[in-house]
């Protein structure tokens, strides 16, 4: 399996606090990847350096075979096009309807001029993820589960080849919660695509992730399956399965 | 490093923040020529910043006109000169009141409007998402907010300063028999173009800066809905001690143009 995303030796500070020390981990193709850890490990720091939202201290960012810290804006900008980003609260445009949020990114990425074909985007992506229904409906009307699936159809409109979850099932009931992570699933099977899925979930993770990492002190601490890791007779992996 | 610990830490914090506007001021005015610019959302944010507010102007000019009127009335009528009031008053609202009442009033309600706005935007991670799907946010969000105020103002202040005229004739006939025409021919008799141009070009500069500080503090939120708050309030505060700053250099230009 070649590799899609490689971190090498990834350092992040904030004033004095430093948050990431020592990241280093590969992703592979067609790969789930989870990341765990306690709030305030440096997870979605991680993320958002892959992507260059934060900018990285030290180490190395390789995506499809890019070295992120050394993008010019409009080459950045065309690899974020292949990695999406669900974040937490889904990060709908408030002023938008759902259907002008997932027009957005299309229109202006300007790979589809055509308005029929949008059309047919917007309402193939909507379908995927339940909610053809919502197509009119504004963000403040939905629910924490349906602005998820939104924001996951937003990002799999433009087709990307690899998905970085934020913590997707976070503040959601056991049933919605359950549902997003089939909904990953059909993701990885529908659109091929390889994710890290950060999440504090262990039902999400085992039911989700070909592969775990446990995060701790801005580092990784632990890797292996979930059957791996759940049978670990260390006291700080065993209390994730407990 | 000497140097450094010399220089207290709030004179260090001000002028750190005035380079990152300064930085912030140039990438916008770039964005204002890079393609592609979203003529739509420049358009809707013109609607919006003339839609909020059109009728808190009437209102203030309305009464700014009428209550500048009574109270100057008497002094000119203790001279025999109340015919010289439309010119008076026409000079003042032209040259000043209209212009730093109107940008006064689009600090508080535009200004923290968009600070507010995008401060939201920013916490619940809406300028994050736009930035991973390949849309740079300075250009959608910021470019069109700026160059939507600066447009916006100086009409609005033209708005006022006609309400402004109007709340003064209506506080004339309380007192004096004097018909539209004859007051409005008064009035412009009176003014210059050495007093609209200079009146004229300093709205252009409070449009831009009311749009680029309530632009600036919202896009530079910290985490967390009170920040949201902050910012608003941040943006009015700056955006009003920028719109006097402005209008006495203006004033200063004005007078040093006129000696030469």
């Amino acid at each position: 399996m070649g590799k899609v995303i490689e971190v090498k030796h990834l350092k992040k500070s904030f004033g004095k606090n430093q948050i990431l020390t020592d990241i280093s981990m590969v992703l592979h193709r067609g790969e789930n990847l989870a990341v765990l850890g306690k709030s305030g490990t440096g997870k979605s720091v991680m993320i958002k350096c892959i992507v260059r939202l934060i900018e990285a201290d030290e180490g190395e960012i390789w995506v499809k075979e890019q070295n992120v810290s050394e993008l010019d804006v409009d080459t950045l900008n065309e690899m974020r096009k292949k990695v999406g980003y669900l974040f937490q609260g889904g990060a709908l445009y408030d002023s938008m309807t759902v259907r002008e949020n997932l027009e957005f990114p299309v229109r202006r990425t300007q790979v589809f001029k055509n308005k029929a074909e949008v059309k047919d985007l917007v309402e193939e992506a909507l379908d995927h993820v339940g909610l053809l229904d919502a197509i009119n409906k504004m963000p403040a009307e939905l629910s924490g589960g349906m602005k998820k699936r939104v924001g996951l159809a937003r990002t799999l409109i433009l087709k990307p080849e690899i998905i970085l979850y934020d913590e997707p099932t976070t503040g959601l009931d056991p049933v919605t919660a359950g549902e997003i992570s089939e909904l990953i699933l059909h993701v990885r099977e529908k659109y091929n695509t390889s994710s890290i899925i950060i999440t504090h979930d262990m039902k999400c993770a085992r039911m989700t992730a070909d592969r775990l990492k446990l995060m701790a002190d801005g580092k990784f601490y632990v890797e292996g399956t979930f059957q791996e890791l759940s049978e670990s007779d260390d006291k700080n992996v065993s209390a994730y399965f407990t | 490093m000497k140097i450094k610990s010399k220089i207290p830490a709030s004179l260090e914090a001000f002028f750190s923040e005035v380079g990152d506007i300064l930085i912030f001021t140039g990438q916008v005015i770039w964005q204002f020529f890079t393609s592609p610019f979203e003529y739509k959302e420049l358009v809707r944010q013109g609607y919006y910043i003339g839609n909020k507010t059109l009728p808190l102007i009437f209102v203030t000019a309305f009464i700014m006109g009428l209550v500048l009127t009574l109270q100057s009335r008497p002094v000119l009528v203790e001279f025999g000169a109340q015919a010289l009031l439309p010119g008076m008053i026409s000079v003042s609202i032209v040259r000043e009141i209209g212009p730093v009442i109107t940008a006064l009033l689009c600090a508080g309600k535009v200004s923290s409007g968009i600070g507010a706005e995008l401060g939201a935007m920013k916490v619940t991670e809406q300028l994050d998402a736009m930035e991973v799907s390949g849309v740079k946010p300075l250009n959608y969000v910021v470019a069109t907010r700026v160059l939507a105020s600066t447009m916006l103002i100086p009409v609005l202040v033209v708005i006022a300063d006609a309400i402004g005229m109007l709340g003064s004739f209506f506080a004339v006939t309380m007192s004096d028999k004097i018909s539209l025409i004859l007051f409005l021919s008064q009035a412009f008799d009176t003014l210059n173009f050495s007093d609209v141009i200079p009146a004229t070009i300093k709205s252009f500069f409070f449009g831009f800066f009311i749009g680029l500080i309530g632009c600036y503090k919202g896009y530079h939120t910290q985490r967390g809905t009170e920040s949201v708050g902050l910012a608003a309030n941040s943006a009015v505060v700056t955006a009003s001690l920028v719109i006097f700053i402005i209008d006495l250099l203006a004033v200063q230009l004005t007078q040093l143009t006129d000696r030469l």
